[in-house]
């Protein structure tokens, strides 16, 4: 017998998100899901993140890491409130792990909820875990071919942080190239060169960040 | 390798289906994927044989067809499947380069069963 299937492989994983979308919404907390590869500088952005924005939100952060709580504790020693997931060497964070994460947190107050992926530029792309949108982090020392490697993170995500731009002196990276690249399969990517490092180009990812927490409210 | 959760996903909708249908062998699945999506088709094969061995699903064949990437320019409205290289996607009809929205290519889903 022949049956017509047509059903989403993914599709428990997207009603977990669902379900998680609906709560932080009634929360009216902005949760972005941070994806990149291992050493993009992720933790660092997100510890400078923490620390020049905590006078102005309340931030919370989900930890997504194979192994080791190291990320976590440098994230907590910002004051942020955070929480750490071991995938135990999965490659990547879903639906259920985050909603048990959160249930194991105070999102009363929160404003924005961060959500540190797994480094790794190709599984995290796959599972929504409830965020209102999707941020890659691409370190300039990487190559500027990455997005054309890896187009579905990059055709997923709302921004591209360009990170470690100090660095440009010193590697083969064209920030057109890269820029163009992913504006290729996503007309609607907004994209910061920044370092987390001296801080470069820092303020207008907080502008953005200030501008979808109004957003978020209001809606 | 997520392709492991794909499959645990996979299994899980394959044995749904065949209770719905009240069937108890299973031959073939067809599997769709995107150009585009993350889906390495050998690993997700490896993945099924090793989470369907020694189950009542060992054996069945997996079929994992490609759907194409199709792309509508911005500027001229017009679809268009780019055939090599994905970047810059270039629009065949206007030569506009970027800004494209994607038509198909990021599908992953299962589209047919078949069992007795």
């Amino acid at each position: 017998m022949q049956i017509k299937v047509v059903r989403k492989i993914l599709e428990a994983n997207d009603r977990i998100s669902d379900q998680l979308r609906a709560m932080f919404q009634e929360k009216k907390i902005l949760v972005l899901n941070l994806m990149s590869s291992p050493g993009a500088g992720k933790t660092t952005l997100l510890e400078k993140t923490l620390t020049d924005l905590k006078s102005e939100f309340n931030m919370a952060v989900i930890e997504g890491d194979l192994q080791t709580s190291n990320d976590a504790e440098r994230v907590a020693a910002t004051g942020a409130q955070a929480i750490q997931i071991n995938t135990e060497g999965g490659c990547h964070l879903d639906g259920s792990m985050v909603l048990e994460a959160a249930g194991q947190m105070d999102l009363e107050k929160v404003d924005i909820l961060f959500v540190e992926n797994v480094g790794n530029l190709v599984c995290p792309a796959e599972f929504s875990v409830g965020e209102d949108y999707k941020i890659t982090i691409l370190s300039v020392v990487e190559g500027d071919d990455k997005p054309e490697k890896y187009p579905l993170i990059f055709a997923e995500s709302k921004v591209m942080l360009l990170n470690k731009t100090d660095l440009l002196p010193y590697v083969d990276f064209s920030l057109e190239k890269a820029s163009n690249f992913a504006k290729s399969l996503n007309k609607n990517i907004e994209i910061f060169p920044v370092s987390a490092k001296t801080r470069e180009g820092l303020d207008s990812w907080y502008d953005w960040l200030r501008q979808e927490v109004i957003k978020k409210k209001d809606s | 390798m997520h392709e492991m959760s794909i499959a645990h996903s996979l299994v899980g909708i394959i044995e749904q289906e065949m209770a719905k249908h009240n069937v108890t062998r299973l031959i073939r699945i067809k599997v769709k994927f995107g150009r585009i999506s993350a889906i390495v088709p050998e690993a997700l094969q490896t993945a099924f044989e090793a989470m369907t061995a020694g189950t009542s699903l060992e054996g069945s064949a997996l079929e994992i067809e490609e759907v194409p990437l199709v792309a509508k320019c911005r500027e001229c409205q017009k679809e268009f499947s780019p055939e090599d290289d994905l970047m810059i996607m270039t629009c065949p009809h206007c030569s506009a380069e970027f800004g494209h929205d994607i038509v198909s290519g990021k599908e992953l889903y299962i589209d047919e069963i078949e069992a007795e």
